[in-house]
């Protein structure tokens, strides 16, 4: 699966806890999830739990720590694919 | 036989009860438990009778006293979220470092509530949390409260933080 690709599938992982849905439709790796998509920060736990359904993967405490943004997000989704793999 | 265990389980789950009520860090006009009936790890159940002379009741509203929306969703907050999220915390492998003499520390961080019934004073209301899940230290709640003829007064999702005390301060 390429970045692009997850990306896109994060856009819908993300929706539900967006109201901005233009920054959302613009987001690029350098998106944070809190600042810039106005994401509560409680919820970024939502959207790991959503992202490990979505992608079957499980992420550890010290992995969620290095999320903040889309592209942080992306690394640690290849990452944990390629592990299971 | 039998009847002794039984006995000694209900101290040990009235002690563990006593203990819970005793860390929830609210005061007197803002604390909305009464009573846990049982709990465990997926879930609680526990009740609250609103006070007649309760602090909202002369003001919520003049000469028609009624429970405020936000009280009845402070009330499931607190038995469903708060009261689980110590057991949780104190009782789990996951469990957070509590110094003894340590409050936990909730942060409610979300909730989306539907209300079907009004609460009038001094009604008694039972409140039956299940866990939707606990990771990272967030808890989710799936909360419904009754009144006590067993209809829905109201249901939602609730999500918090639960930290210890001195960790909060720090990241605040």
């Amino acid at each position: 699966m390429s970045r692009q690709e997850i990306l896109e599938g994060l856009k819908s992982v993300l929706a539900p806890y967006t109201m901005d849905k233009e920054a959302l439709n613009s987001i690029n790796d350098e998106t944070e999830f809190i600042k810039d998509l106005k994401i509560n920060s409680a919820n970024l736990i939502d959207i790991i739990i959503d992202a490990e359904e979505r992608y079957e993967i499980e992420i550890d405490p010290d992995s969620a720590e290095k999320i903040h943004n889309a592209g942080s997000c992306i690394d640690i989704i290849l990452e944990k694919m390629k592990e299971k793999a | 036989m039998l009847m002794e265990a039984s006995i000694a389980a209900d101290f040990i789950f009235a002690t563990m009860y006593k203990e819970i009520l005793e860390l929830l860090p609210y005061k007197s006009s803002f604390r909305f438990v009464d009573e846990i009936i049982s709990l465990d790890e997926n879930g609680v159940t526990g009740n609250y009778t609103l006070k007649k002379d309760a602090f909202f009741y002369e003001d919520h509203f003049p000469g028609n006293p009624v429970t405020p929306g936000v009280i009845i969703t402070e009330i499931m907050a607190q038995i469903g979220l708060v009261v689980l999220g110590i057991f949780l915390a104190l009782h789990l492998e996951q469990k957070i470092n509590v110094d003894e003499d340590e409050k936990v520390f909730p942060l409610f961080t979300s909730t989306e509530v539907s209300f079907f019934k009004m609460v009038l004073p001094g009604e008694k209301v039972i409140v039956i949390s299940k866990k939707q899940y606990f990771r990272f230290n967030k808890l989710k709640c799936y909360i419904e409260i009754m009144n006590e003829a067993g209809e829905l007064v109201a249901r939602g999702m609730f999500s918090g933080i639960i930290k210890p005390f001195s960790q909060n301060k720090k990241s605040l």
